[in-house]
């Protein structure tokens, strides 16, 4: 009786207590704040995989393609090409649910990773070989001729001059690509989103997803902060 | 694994033919998507890169932190929360319209920061000059400064919206029958990949135009700058 009472009175104040209690509710919170915690370190651990990996397989690419070796060039711009092309999800999706057809069953997580590392790849490739082609080919027979290896002038002229021009791009697209380990939700991985949404199903309450996406931005603020002042930092006054 | 195995599995023609007519409409959805989410995407981009020419802090920063947390919350975040939370809010939302808000909101804030480097890069005595002409502020901005900042950032305009092209595929966790969404489908029924490979290969005939022309853009910018 009492409670259908206060329901009538002060509606501003019940639609505000019930908004708080869908979305801020301290006991949802409290029951699946560990299983967000927990997401949270595997969306850290995928990213940094997909970092490590990815920039490493870009930068070899692109020194390989430095040999220019006509027919393996063809292959990794065909390579390249066809990472910036596909969607991620669609990429995650064809190793998920595609490879088990080819009797290899792939993880969640080892799909997700195995992906986002191709797209990261691609875009990689691309950023350091824009930044070793920016560097006058003057340059590279002066660095010869003084007797350095191809090795040498690699390491010591062309790498440290094009690393520079390539880190704001580079950046900016790590990033991006690093919050697409959202998409590993979507292959039953129990990273932040998957865990939230999880957490929505089983307490029928949305918290679970004002946690996830305050988690989001606890990890990707003061990466897209650091990114910004990367921007200005590195910026080329023309 | 012999080759016939593999191409039974993933290149197998007669499924490809079975699949294709909602393959089809899966692609028409995409299209429809892109058309409806990239102008949004630029409305609200442009929105914020002419908001961010007003200096005063009180602008400056709520600004600069709406751009931030969007750019910081992955998409499909947002479009989960829109789609899965806000009911419980009351306020349901059909597939097209989370997508179309979660877009908005996350491409809005990418667009806006590529336009308003844009804006900056064009030399403040551009305005000073044109005002003096006679042409009022907005008129100022819309016929001289706009158009020149559109040129400096093309290439990451339209590497944006690549992406944003590209990004319609989430729509297919809500639901949306895009093409993401259909060659699932056709492949949970036929338990064949050849329907997902179909739509990769879509996808990447469509676009890869596009991956071209910004290959060569950006490696024009970038040997430019040096």
């Amino acid at each position: 009786m009492r409670e259908a009472r206060s329901a009538r009175e002060g509606p501003a104040v019940t639609a505000w207590e019930r908004f708080a209690d869908s979305f801020f509710n301290a006991r949802v919170a409290a029951e699946y704040l560990p299983k967000i915690v927990d997401g949270f370190w595997l969306t850290v651990t995928l990213a940094l995989g997909i970092v490590a990996t990815g920039l490493a397989a870009g930068l070899a690419l692109a020194l390989v393609r430095s040999l220019g070796l006509r027919p393996l060039n063809w292959l990794i711009v065909f390579v390249v090409d066809l990472f910036r092309a596909l969607p991620p999800l669609v990429v995650i999706a064809l190793l998920f649910f595609g490879l088990p057809a080819a009797g290899m069953q792939l993880s969640g997580f080892a799909s997700t990773w195995l992906a986002l590392s191709l797209v990261l790849m691609a875009f990689a490739e691309e950023i350091f070989w824009a930044g070793i082609t920016s560097v006058p080919k003057g340059q590279w027979e002066a660095a010869r001729s003084t007797g350095l290896t191809f090795l040498q002038t690699l390491r010591f002229v062309v790498l440290p001059q094009a690393v520079r021009l390539t880190i704001p791009p580079l950046t900016n697209r790590t990033i991006a690509i690093t919050k697409g380990t959202a998409l590993a939700s979507v292959v039953a991985v129990q990273e932040i989103l998957g865990a939230a949404h999880a957490g929505v199903s089983f307490s029928f309450n949305p918290t679970p997803l004002t946690l996830g996406a305050l988690a989001y931005l606890v990890l990707f603020l003061p990466v897209v902060v650091f990114g910004r002042w990367v921007e200005t930092r590195f910026a080329w006054r023309r | 694994m012999g080759w016939e195995d593999f191409a039974a599995a993933f290149l197998n023609l007669a499924i490809m033919r079975e699949a294709s007519p909602i393959l089809v409409q899966g692609l028409v959805q995409t299209i429809l998507l892109s058309l409806l989410v990239v102008p949004l995407g630029l409305i609200g981009g442009t929105a914020l890169a002419l908001l961010s020419t007003v200096r005063h802090p009180l602008v400056r920063w709520p600004l600069m932190a709406w751009v931030d947390v969007f750019r910081a919350l992955p998409p499909l975040v947002l479009l989960v929360f829109l789609y899965a939370g806000l009911p419980f809010a009351g306020l349901e939302l059909p597939a097209w319209g989370a997508v179309a808000i979660g877009f908005f909101l996350n491409t809005g804030a990418y667009y806006g920061e590529i336009l308003r480097a844009g804006i900056e890069s064009v030399p403040r005595e551009q305005m000073e000059a044109a005002r003096s002409t006679g042409l009022t502020g907005g008129q100022a901005m819309a016929y001289v400064v706009l158009p020149q900042a559109v040129r400096n950032v093309l290439p990451d305009l339209i590497s944006n919206t690549l992406e944003v092209v590209k990004l319609t595929s989430i729509a297919s966790v809500v639901a949306l029958p895009e093409l993401l969404y259909q060659a699932r489908q056709a492949q949970s029924v036929t338990y064949n990949a050849s329907p997902i490979v179909a739509a990769a290969a879509v996808y990447s005939v469509l676009l890869w135009p596009v991956v071209r022309l910004l290959s060569r853009l950006e490696n024009r910018q970038l040997a430019a700058r040096r």
